[in-house]
């Protein structure tokens, strides 16, 4: 049955466009992008004051399957990702087990084939374990369809093995994806070292402690020529080694989450563990230098990081909470209500900042509003409004940084492979 | 209630004249425990807890007698707040409190943000008897009340706070707790133990004790334990007496009248030498003394006139 | 609530003889000084206890001693009513085998009475407890009466006795003072 999108403003940086145009699939698969297009027999869809984009991904999600499914699992986060805007979602391999072999990635492929809302990507570990000694089968997971390696959580402590696992990734042409973390620096840190930690009387973790490995990471990757991938970059330091690495052609990319770009350690008033991520949020300042590398191009993508624990884990004290927030239902919203609806950003570079660069980034299908593309599209009604309560959520867990939050536009209806997985605002999968 | 606060928790919970308030009414309660009879009816009947999640013998016995020497009934609840130890989560055991009706919590645990756990769930007044490295509101006011006795005033008063400052949550308190009264706290130490930004805490910062030390009108030492352990951020005790020490020399630097004081419990021999612990300049024995009028104090203020909610 | 004078039931002449006599009933009941100590209850009873002893001193020859007793600590209505000021209890004798002379300027509801015997039994066990008002304004909530009085005045229960003091006010007096009906 094929389906016409009509009297949208289609928006697509790599296929160069911006106008209210039609879309036309037929059998999963873009057939035609234009005005008025000709369908006879096509379920119309009106689209008007919408926004149409191509298929978001986003390439920094825990999804938390095998091992801890009761915060949840391949099933609940595709589907919170589907309800978020996003039509494929890059998963890291800190598991129970750690996803560190073909068997793994298979694991995760099959499940994802058989449960998941939308596309899954998994990737895989660094180091066996992610113990930061042995090398994990890279090859093997690479067979099995892992798109990129990380030991995201703690990050590779020393030197030799990064290099030694940055030479031996390279050939399977995928990015290092750097969880940079020194923890000598950051000890038994929670919060950002600083004002904060001091007020507060809570152990910091201070900005050298991701910035002396990004630097590391960034001199290793010149010597090796592996592609390198920063994850979840929260300092404007990181961000000026990012640049200086750009200008000399290194093939450096990176990522930032929403609740850096849109939260700061000054948001730290109380005791309240949802604020609690690794990295901390920074200062105020960090938090600008984030936002302007987003416009000035420095930051090649927005991820995540979309971290879900359950209530009893999160209602503990300060420092024995785990970290994170989850990310993947309320990104789309907060880039549009702080950035899109403020003139700050153009609806184009959201295209470019939450689909190409970080599919490009990661390896995964690059997606286009384009003939011959998979119909995988995120459509966008910026006009709803979003109150962000923990019965909204899809996710099996409600740990986010945003909850009491009203905000402006989001996701309304998305198609992976040309079916429909949100439809009105709901996940029909 | 009489003093601003539903809960003591941190020293942003009291203005400078609570402090006053509860100094003035710690006299009289220091009256009553140089009596025979060292009993008041005033809190007959209410149920005051000492939730200790952390060992502690002279804390947790100062809250104990001062709360019978009320009339109220103090009951000890000891637990471990080590994660691989933990039973029940911290919230848990706040609400079983709560279904047994106590009338204050007193609670000291290894983790900041405690208390203020605490008082999500409970409806009663939380007390901090100390949480991890933030605040320990109560020892600050029996020091501004051992420094008053002693010195006649806190006005004006230049303290140095040697040692431990960062992971000190005595310090923690007792920084805030002299800029409310109108003294300045100077805090001493080598910079590996001093907080990342002692600037928004609002004291002057030294390295450098011998160059202070006859400026100071209280000399304040907190505890230092160096063991052989890795990345220590002193060398040893040795070093750390050599350098920050209190000893009879450095005794006789400060100004005649000046006065040690140590929250206890003291390492002798380290940060301070037997000498000067036992010498009358030292007043750690008139801080224990103190502790136990002015927690009197806080509870009497904190419990009395509570039900109306109002002051007479 | 604003409060205004309605009656003034003793000048300072009234006063001072209502004192003299107190002075000479405690003497009499007592059989001289010997075994007794005067405690004021604070604030206006410890300066009343002051020129009672001086009196007794005066007649007698004797120094009676005298204590001042701040009862906040043991009145029953703490839980709802915080009182603002505290002051120090002091009672520089032994109250073992003595008879002590409660003191007060104004007699009421005799609960103020009764923690203050509450707070004198703290320091040890008297032979006796004995009580001297200025004045007794009726209206008793508890079994307590006085052993001397200056004088009996009825009043009305939302009238309020004011025994003005040299030392504080400027002069001696005793008023009625009445609701004004000006809110609170």
């Amino acid at each position: 049955m094929a389906l016409l999108l009509k009297g949208g403003r289609v928006v697509d940086a790599a296929a160069e466009l911006d106008a209210v145009l039609d879309v036309l699939v037929e059998d999963g698969v873009i057939t035609g992008v234009g005005e008025e297009l000709e369908a006879p027999g096509a379920e119309v869809i009106d689209c008007a004051e919408k926004v149409i984009l191509p298929g978001l991904a986003d390439i920094h999600v825990h999804l938390r399957e095998p091992g801890q499914e009761y915060k949840e699992t391949i099933a609940s986060g595709t589907r919170a990702a589907a309800h978020g805007g996003f039509t494929a979602v890059a998963c890291m391999p800190n598991t129970k087990p750690i996803c560190d072999s073909g068997s793994k990635v298979r694991f995760i492929v099959e499940r994802a084939a058989a449960e998941g809302a939308v596309r899954v990507y998994p990737i895989g570990a660094i180091t066996a374990g992610q113990a930061g000694e042995q090398l994990a089968e890279i090859g093997d997971m690479t067979a099995e369809g892992a798109v990129a390696f990380s030991d995201d959580g703690h990050g590779v402590q020393s030197a030799g093995m990064t290099r030694v696992a940055m030479d031996y990734i390279k050939r399977f042409g995928a990015p290092l994806i750097a969880h940079c973390e020194d923890e000598s620096l950051a000890g038994e840190g929670v919060v950002n070292e600083g004002e904060v930690s001091t007020r507060m009387g809570l152990p910091g973790i201070p900005a050298a402690a991701e910035e002396t490995m990004v630097a590391r990471d960034i001199a290793l990757a010149e010597i090796t020529g592996c592609r390198l991938h920063l994850a979840h970059l929260s300092t404007a330091r990181s961000l000026e080694l990012v640049r200086e690495a750009k200008a000399r052609g290194l093939a450096v990319t990176c990522e930032v989450t929403p609740h850096h770009l849109f939260l700061d350690e000054d948001d730290l008033t109380s005791y309240d563990t949802n604020l609690k991520m690794n990295p901390p949020l920074r200062t105020a300042a960090d938090r600008e230098a984030l936002v302007a590398g987003l416009l000035d191009g420095t930051v090649d993508c927005i991820a995540t990081d979309h971290a879900p624990h359950a209530v009893h884990e999160k209602e503990l004290e300060f420092e024995l909470a785990p970290n994170g927030t989850t990310g993947l239902e309320t990104a789309l919203s907060l880039v549009n209500t702080h950035l899109v609806a403020t003139g700050t950003l153009e609806w184009s570079a959201v295209t470019r900042l939450m689909c190409h660069n970080p599919r490009a980034a990661a390896n995964l299908p690059e997606m286009r509003l384009e003939a011959g593309f998979p119909a995988d599209i995120t459509i966008v009604d910026p006009e709803a409004r979003v109150e962000v309560s923990a019965e909204w959520f899809v996710s099996k867990s409600r740990n986010s940084a945003f909850l009491g939050q009203s905000l402006l536009g989001r996701a309304s209806d998305v198609l992976v492979g040309g079916r429909w997985v949100v439809r009105k605002g709901k996940v029909v999968v | 209630m009489a003093l601003s606060s539903k809960h003591i928790m941190t020293m942003d919970d009291l203005t400078p004249e609570d402090i006053a308030l509860i100094l003035d009414t710690a006299e009289s309660f220091a009256e009553v425990n140089q009596r025979r009879i060292k009993k008041l009816p005033t809190l007959r009947g209410r149920t005051i807890v000492n939730l200790f999640f952390e060992p502690s013998t002279r804390t947790r016995m100062s809250f104990e007698i001062a709360s019978k020497r009320l009339s109220a009934d103090g009951v000890n609840f000891t637990a471990s707040s080590s994660a691989t130890v933990k039973g029940e989560t911290l919230r848990d055991t706040a609400k079983t409190l709560a279904a047994m009706a106590c009338d204050m919590v007193i609670v000291r645990h290894k983790y900041a943000g405690a208390p203020q756990m605490l008082a999500e769930v409970m409806d009663c007044p939380i007390v901090n008897g100390g949480d991890g490295v933030h605040q320990h509101p109560t020892q600050a006011l029996l020091d501004l009340y051992t420094m008053r006795q002693s010195l006649g005033k806190l006005e004006g008063l230049r303290v140095g706070i040697v040692g431990d400052v960062c992971h000190s949550r005595v310090a923690g308190s007792l920084v805030p707790a002299l800029n409310k009264v109108g003294a300045k706290p100077i805090i001493i130490g080598p910079p590996t133990l001093m907080p990342a930004r002692p600037d928004i805490l609002g004291a002057e910062v030294a390295y450098d004790l011998d160059e202070v030390l006859p400026t100071l009108d209280v000399t304040y030492l907190l505890r230092v334990q160096f063991e052989r352990a890795a990345r220590m951020p002193f060398p040893s005790n040795r070093e750390y007496a050599m350098l920050y020490g209190m000893n009879p020399a450095r005794l006789a630097a400060m100004p005649s009248h000046g006065i040690v004081m140590h929250p206890g419990p003291m390492n002798r021999g380290v940060e301070i030498s037997a000498d000067v612990a036992d010498s009358p300049r030292s007043v750690i024995l008139d801080q224990v003394e103190s502790g136990v009028a002015v927690r009197m104090a806080i509870m009497y203020l904190m419990l009395g006139g509570a039900d109306s909610g109002t002051a007479a | 609530m604003g409060y205004r004078v309605k009656a003034e039931v003793m000048d300072a002449e009234a006063m001072d003889r209502a004192l003299t006599r107190i002075a000479h009933e405690i003497l009499e009941a007592n059989k001289g000084a010997g075994a007794i100590a005067l405690a004021g209850i604070m604030t206006r009873g410890v300066d009343m206890a002051a020129r009672l002893a001086e009196r007794i001193e005066r007649i007698e020859g004797t120094a009676v001693p005298v204590g001042s007793l701040d009862i906040s600590f043991y009145r029953d209505d703490v839980a709802t009513r915080l009182s603002p000021e505290v002051h120090t209890t002091d009672i520089p004798y032994e109250v073992e085998d003595r008879t002590i002379v409660l003191v007060d300027d104004v007699l009421y509801t005799g609960r103020t009475i009764r923690a203050a015997m509450d707070a004198i039994m703290d320091f040890g066990r008297p032979s006796a407890i004995q009580l001297a008002v200025l004045v007794d304004r009726g209206h008793r909530e508890l079994p307590i009466r006085a052993d001397f009085v200056g004088k009996n005045v009825p009043t009305a229960r939302r009238e309020r006795v004011k025994v003005l003091l040299a030392e504080h006010d400027g002069r001696d007096a005793v008023v009625i003072l009445e609701d004004d009906g000006e809110g609170e």
